[in-house]
């Protein structure tokens, strides 16, 4: 085990950079290592963490926006927004658990780096729509800053936007500022009961082509539906599809009946009130349906109505549980564990219904052997691999977390 | 001498133009290639008319196939080439060089594919914004970035700008509203990136083609968001005595938990003009307009409206309306839509773009003021509130000699102000040749480097949109190799 570097300032990360870089010494990037376990295994001769770079350095609440140091946590930064009625609307999923580490560990700057939001997406945007400026330090040991404090920027190229969903390997980020929101006064939640998928794939793309501003939606096999831990009224051992509604409360009520009434040809759906609502919701962004274990999860991204055909593709070659999430644009798929967590199958089904998938969860053997993300085609590659270069030449950062040789 | 340096043209390749033109016709069609004088003229300039340069030809053409036979030719021939929409950029962005060949991509503007239950649309990229929505209109959808130009402007030239509009405040900028492109790079390659997925694989590459100012590739088709209309919408003027009670106002709103989804901004110079104009029942007693508008059913309008209303009363009004019926509200839209145009029939102006922290609004409102009497000139103040991006409108005389090098003078003056108080210089309208000098006062070196490397993956010869967003030493200062600590060059 290599020693974990801990800078506390950007300058000393700089020259703990300047340093790998005179000796050529690669390194692991990590906030708190809630996601070690994902992506393509890397041996580096070294390993930098950004816990120690923490604090909120800027929190406007009338100007919805706050800057944080990269390894502030998230349950922090959380708490500190709600104490102003505020949260990050892309709901940021916390997949440690299912990972088998702590809930609640997980960092700012890891989570704009993965770029994984949760079910508000489809309303209020991905992680990587709300970063709005972003200060680290690349590969070559400079540090850089894109962006700013303010909602509208176009001064220069998005650099920072660009760095989301690069996971550690053009930057360590040292700083982010990002878009917040004001809490919705209420949640609510219509459930319906027993829909197959291509069913429930149709009605939760209904219910965001509502003018209603449906800000969730879910549909969980009946297996994982089970796995829930709260009590879900009317439940049977049956499939389960979620829509979520937040606004004033007045609003909800009034648009839960509009939206019922449009839908009716779905049947009749149990209603979720505020305090149910937010247990549902909190189950899923902790994707707590998957419990640690030994089984592969893969996260499929694809056009909402491509996506049950996709699933039905695969399930004829292996058991598989489903979580349907961003009106079916989003599938989680555990399998059975497998020599090549049945990447063969999947990557077959995405090449004929479109879309990307990437191996969420398997063991390092698996990982050191299958693609863990898409497959790029040609031209994205070479033009990945010029992007690296230009961040990182030597090729130090996280060498090959994503892809090899990059 | 303040004017904008444009480098100069290379003769050897402006004597080719005869030559040139025919090889370019031949790839596309005859039709498609402009290389007479007059022809040339239409598109000498964009929206920042201060500076012209007649291109050294011009391809209108048809397909993303005929692009790139046009990219590769230009590619193996060492030709620049200038990338157009509808050539309403106001920073230059758009501008020829005499030695390059400008590609306009304004007749490809079809609707490929909709879905309206993933909710995107595929279209080419030569639609003009408020096309797209024109396409979805009837089945209930919009696409929501609205600049003020949207009846000209192109989706390829939003994609490349980042365009904004008033209604950002709620569903964001151009950027947040892609979901894929298609694009030729400079050697003719064709890539997609992105598609009709809400997230794409590998590292973002959308989020730096989007906001790149034709420096990338040329952009022929995209996949973007379309949403559903709101039940109902409507607009409430509210009139201060000051500038200061109208941002306390703002924040009061963002503060409570209601995110209009607009928050438009004027003062009384731009109140007169574009009530004169639009006859939208502005209140011309006041020193500051808001207009805000809320969405939902009548009665949530209603309640949202009225919510609005009593954290306003605090402040004391001058003024309250509520559109009373769809006609005011198009009025009160109208005459926000259209006050560049109309102030640009009273003086020639020089539109700035600076974005700043709300809190320092007030205090940057009378900066201005005060920079522009400084310099003499008059200004009108006219821009989105909700998130701080500035545009005052410095009036000048383009005939009175020195008048242009003074509005420009205050416009950087301006935006160095944006800059000091934690903004930046450009919020929607990009940085162009206009803001290319001033990059520094944001950015450092390093910051620059990051860019200037960026470019050099997409386009290694630099030969799009040359002499655009960097400053014109930006290049050299980082493909040298030097020492390091050595990377200033002299100015
Ligand atoms: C009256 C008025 C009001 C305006 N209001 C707003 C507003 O509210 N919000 C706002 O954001 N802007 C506004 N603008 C600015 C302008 O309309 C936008 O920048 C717009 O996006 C430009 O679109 P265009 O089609 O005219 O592009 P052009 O001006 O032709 O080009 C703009 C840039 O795009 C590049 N480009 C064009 N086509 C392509 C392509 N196919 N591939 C790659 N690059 C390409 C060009 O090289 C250039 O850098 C306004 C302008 C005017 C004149």
């Amino acid at each position: 085990m290599t020693e974990i570097l801990r800078p506390a300032t950007e300058w000393e990360l700089k020259s703990i950079m300047g340093a790998l870089i005179h000796r050529e010494i690669s390194v692991e990037v990590m906030g708190a290592g809630s996601k070690r376990s994902l992506g393509r295994p890397i041996s580096a001769g070294s390993a930098i963490t950004t816990s120690s770079l923490r604090g909120i350095s800027l929190y406007e609440p009338t100007e919805l926006v706050m800057s944080a140091r990269a390894g502030t946590t998230v349950s922090q930064i959380e708490v500190e927004l709600a104490s102003r009625n505020q949260m990050l609307p892309f709901e940021p999923l916390d997949i440690a658990p299912m990972l088998g580490g702590q809930p609640g560990a997980q960092t700012i700057g890891g989570v704009f780096a993965t770029n994984l939001s949760g079910a508000r997406r489809i309303s209020a945007g991905a992680a990587r729509d709300h970063l709005i400026g972003a200060r680290g330090v690349n590969g070559r040991a400079e540090i850089f800053k894109s962006g700013g404090r303010v909602m509208k920027n176009v001064t220069g190229y998005d650099v920072a936007r660009g760095l989301a969903g690069s996971w550690g390997t053009l930057a360590v980020l040292t700083e982010v500022t990002f878009k917040v929101l004001p809490l919705p006064d209420d949640t609510a939640t219509l459930v319906y009961f027993g829909l197959p998928d291509d069913i429930a794939s149709e009605l939760m793309c209904a219910a965001t082509a509502s003018p209603f501003e449906v800000s969730g939606t879910a549909h969980l096999s009946a297996a994982l539906a089970a796995r829930l831990r709260f009590e879900m009224p009317g439940a049977g051992a049956e499939a389960i599809t979620a829509i979520r509604l937040e606004n004033f409360a007045k609003s909800t009520a009034y648009r839960m009946d509009k939206l019922e009434a449009e839908l009716k040809a779905y049947g009749a759906p149990a209603r979720l009130d505020l305090e149910r609502s937010l247990k549902l919701w909190g189950e899923l962004k902790r994707l707590a349906v998957f419990p640690y274990g030994p089984s592969h999860i893969w996260r499929i991204s694809t056009s909402p109505r491509a996506a049950p055909k996709l699933v039905a593709s695969i399930r004829r070659h292996m058991p598989v549980e489903t979580y349907y999430d961003w009106s079916g644009g989003l599938v989680w798929i555990e399998t059975p564990a497998s020599a090549d967590g049945g990447a063969a199958d999947i990557r077959r089904a995405i090449a004929s219904h479109g879309g990307h998938a990437t191996l969420i969860r398997a063991e390092e053997a698996v990982r050191s052997t299958v693609d863990v993300f898409q497959p790029l085609n040609p031209a994205i590659e070479r033009l990945s691999k010029g992007i690296k270069e230009a961040f990182d030449p030597l090729g130090l950062l996280n060498p090959g977390r994503m892809y090899v040789g990059m | 001498m303040s004017l904008i340096e444009l480098p100069k043209p290379d003769e050897s390749v402006i004597a080719r133009r005869a030559e040139i033109a025919r090889d370019l016709a031949a790839l596309t069609s005859p039709a498609a290639v402009i290389s007479d004088e007059d022809g040339r003229r239409a598109f000498e300039t964009d929206a920042l008319t201060a500076y012209r340069r007649l291109p050294l030809a011009v391809v209108l053409p048809s397909s993303t196939e005929e692009v790139s036979r046009v990219l590769k030719y230009c590619h193996t021939h060492g030709i620049k080439v200038v990338a157009r929409g509808a050539g309403t950029s106001l920073c230059g962005g758009a501008l020829p060089a005499e030695d390059a060949v400008v590609v306009g991509v304004s007749k490809m503007s079809r609707v490929l594919d909709v879905d309206y239950e993933a909710r995107w649309v595929r279209v080419e990229a030569g639609i003009t914004n408020l096309a797209i929505s024109g396409a979805v209109g009837s089945a209930g959808f919009f696409y929501a970035p609205d600049p003020s130009s949207q009846l000209a402007c192109t989706l390829a030239g939003n994609l490349a700008m980042n365009s904004g509009g008033a209604h950002c405040l709620k569903y964001g900028v151009t950027t947040n509203n892609v979901l894929g492109v298609r694009m030729v790079l400079m050697t003719g390659e064709v890539v997609d990136i992105g598609g009709p997925h809400l997230d794409s694989e590998g590292y973002d590459l959308l989020a730096l083609v989007v906001g790149s100012e034709g420096q990338f590739g040329i952009v022929t088709e995209a996949t973007v968001r379309i949403l559903r209309q709101a039940e109902g919408a409507r607009p409430m003027l509210l009139g201060f005595e000051s500038a200061a009670k109208a941002a306390i106002c703002v924040a009061r709103i963002i503060a409570s938990g209601i995110i209009p989804v607009a928050i438009e901004f004027m003062d009384k110079p731009a109140i007169e003009v574009c009530e004169a104009f639009a006859k939208a029942g502005y209140p011309l007693d006041a020193e500051a307009l808001l207009i805000i508008e809320v969405e939902g059913s009548e009665e949530e309008i209603s309640d949202r409206l009225a919510y609005i209303a009593t954290i306003a009363a605090d402040l004391s009004p001058t003024s309250m309306t509520v559109a009373e019926s769809p006609e005011q509200a198009a009025r009160i839209w109208k005459g926000r839509k259209s006050a560049f145009g109309a102030i640009g029939r009273l003086a020639d102006y020089y539109c700035m773009d600076g974005t700043i922290p709300l809190g320092s609004l007030a205090h940057v409102l009378q900066e201005i003021s005060a920079i522009c009497d400084r310099h003499g000139l008059k200004v009108a103040n006219i821009f989105h509130a909700g998130d701080g991006n500035l545009h005052p409108l410095i009036m000048y005389d383009a005939n009175t000699p020195g008048e242009t090098e003074k509005a420009e003078a205050a416009g950087a003056d301006i935006l160095r102000l944006c800059v000091a108080v934690g903004g930046c210089l450009t919020g929607e309208h990009g940085v162009g040749i206009e803001k290319r000098d001033l990059m520094r006062e944001q950015f450092n070196d390093e910051d620059l480097a990051v860019q200037v490397r960026l470019k050099s993956v997409f386009d290694p010869g630099w030969l799009l949109n040359p002499a655009k967003v960097f400053p014109l030493d930006a290049r050299q200062a980082v493909d040298r190799p030097e020492p390091q600590g050595s990377r200033s060059v002299a100015a």
